[in-house]
């Protein structure tokens, strides 16, 4: 029951987002903020996951490549598509839950607890959309963060085969050219799409609607973690079944 | 003037607020008291429109505040101003900032005639030196200052305050309470305070409402509370030795 009453605020919760518009001047002010917080501050550690990360996915691919008939130039294929695939969009975005998601709750809710948000809404003004469409519109740069783990997580791969005598530098870039279906991008990127929605809503609804004190503050991030993770897990695979097979 | 007609209210079938009728003048503090639990905030909560209520009436001058559509509704809270118990200043933004917001939110005045008027509210609160401090960076009295500025930057019709003294040293505590009593006559706003402090009901409450188990207890005015019968009041205001004290005086000098 209560699970359905939190699925009905969540779409209440939306529809309000995107209505009573706050002014511009106001507006972009506050998306520069959302995008230094949100996607600026969080390239450092996911550049540094994603890179080596990369190098794992090649070093394992390259140790279970046992047969010597098989071509070296399958490591630089397997991190390839391991890393376009799945690790970029799906298991950066599952970190970022716990980055961005975090963040976003924890903010909201001590706004919540300190009745900063009351204050917004006795001065008149519409809080759905003055605190959350930010935070949306800034995850709409959220591609980016992905474009950038990718580059990264290849690159790494690249940098433990070849440091560690795994296999040659044009094997790597040979097998990372290997069948290389472009549509594999598309897939990747609309499915981030999704997750970016995910990673500025969610967090926002568990904090926006937070009851209660400093404590409930800490309990909040956490549920909001693990409900962003399940629905970005879930989600990818109902994206997967839908745009990979049939 | 604010009126308060027969208002009932619930939460998950408990009733919190039972058949609250009342008056809150122009130009006046009112003041709303009792326990923790009484019913203060929600009372006030209601009149704000934070909370829908079950059945009654809150009028707004003569325009009901039920029967008020989104746009009224909006256009009624450009005449609320409201200190809240924590201040609830926004901690990103400087004291100037702060008190600018509202203007920047609601209005289309220039950065020049914001600043001058920040600046007026701010010399009227006796701020000083803290226009580009961050409220972690001032002192709880100070904070205070800085939500009345913002509560009356945009000249409110009624100001709203719930318990503006709560974390104060006793003589800060007289200071805002003045403060809000000065601005209250100063500019004819209707003032309705939520308070505990028993200085505040004898300084400045011009009119007390009483509050118990979500019904209205007693009302009147701080030269009445001294002479009034009513055991649940007197139990509340005079719990302390010191009230006790202040009462026999009161009595013997009667």
């Amino acid at each position: 029951m209560l699970l359905l009453q939190n699925i009905g605020s969540y779409f209440i919760m939306l529809s309000k987002v995107f209505t009573r518009f706050t002014s511009w001047s106001v507006m972009k002010e506050l998306i520069i903020k959302e995008l230094d917080s949100l996607i600026i501050r969080s390239i450092g550690i996911v550049s540094f996951i994603s890179f080596f990360v990369g190098g794992v996915v090649a070093i394992q691919t390259a140790l279970n490549l046992n047969n010597p008939f098989l071509p070296k130039n399958l490591i630089g294929f397997a991190t390839r598509q391991s890393v376009i695939l799945e690790f970029a969009p799906t298991f950066i975005s599952v970190i970022m839950a716990g980055k961005v998601g975090s963040y976003i709750t924890s903010s909201l809710g001590t706004m919540r607890v300190t009745e900063q948000i009351d204050a917004l809404q006795v001065m008149g003004i519409n809080t759905y959309n003055y605190l959350i469409f930010p935070k949306i519109i800034a995850l709409l740069f959220y591609p980016f963060i992905i474009t950038i783990s990718m580059f990264l997580g290849i690159i790494g791969g690249y940098v433990a085969s070849i440091y560690g005598g795994f296999c040659s530098s044009a094997d790597f870039i040979e097998g990372i050219q290997l069948d290389f279906i472009p549509y594999h991008v598309s897939y990747a990127f609309v499915k981030t799409g999704f997750f970016a929605f995910i990673l500025a809503t969610v967090p926002s609804f568990h904090g926006y609607f937070l009851k209660g004190g400093a404590l409930e503050v800490g309990k909040a991030s956490t549920t909001s973690f693990v409900w962003t993770s399940v629905l970005i897990i879930v989600t990818n695979y109902i994206i997967t079944q839908l745009l990979l097979t049939g | 003037m604010i009126v308060v007609e027969k208002l009932c209210k619930s939460f998950n079938g408990v009733n919190v607020l039972t058949d609250i009728s009342t008056q809150f003048d122009k130009g006046k503090t009112n003041l709303i008291i009792g326990q923790s639990g009484s019913g203060k905030t929600v009372l006030l909560k209601c009149i704000l429109g934070l909370y829908g209520i079950d059945s009654g009436h809150i009028y707004f001058e003569d325009r009901s505040l039920q029967k008020m559509t989104i746009q009224e509704r909006s256009t009624l809270r450009h005449e609320m101003g409201m200190v809240f118990q924590g201040s609830a200043l926004f901690d990103s933004m400087t004291v100037e900032e702060n008190i600018i917001f509202p203007m920047r939110m609601l209005t289309k005045k220039s950065t020049e005639e914001m600043l001058s008027r920040a600046n007026e509210v701010i010399k009227r609160v006796n701020l000083i030196n803290s226009n580009k401090k961050l409220p972690s960076e001032i002192s709880g009295g100070m904070q205070k200052r800085v939500a009345i500025a913002r509560a009356i930057v945009m000249n409110p019709k009624y100001l709203f305050c719930d318990e503006p003294n709560s974390g104060l040293d006793p003589r800060t505590s007289t200071l805002i309470d003045n403060l809000i009593l000065e601005i209250t006559q100063e500019y004819q706003i209707t003032t309705v305070i939520n308070t505990h402090d028993m200085n505040s009901v004898m300084e400045i409450g011009e009119k007390i409402l009483f509050l118990e188990n979500g019904l209205k207890g007693w009302e009147g005015s701080n030269q009445e509370v001294f002479k009034t019968e009513n055991e649940s009041v007197g139990n509340f205001i005079y719990s302390s030795n010191l009230f006790k004290k202040v009462r026999k005086v009161y009595q013997e000098e009667d």
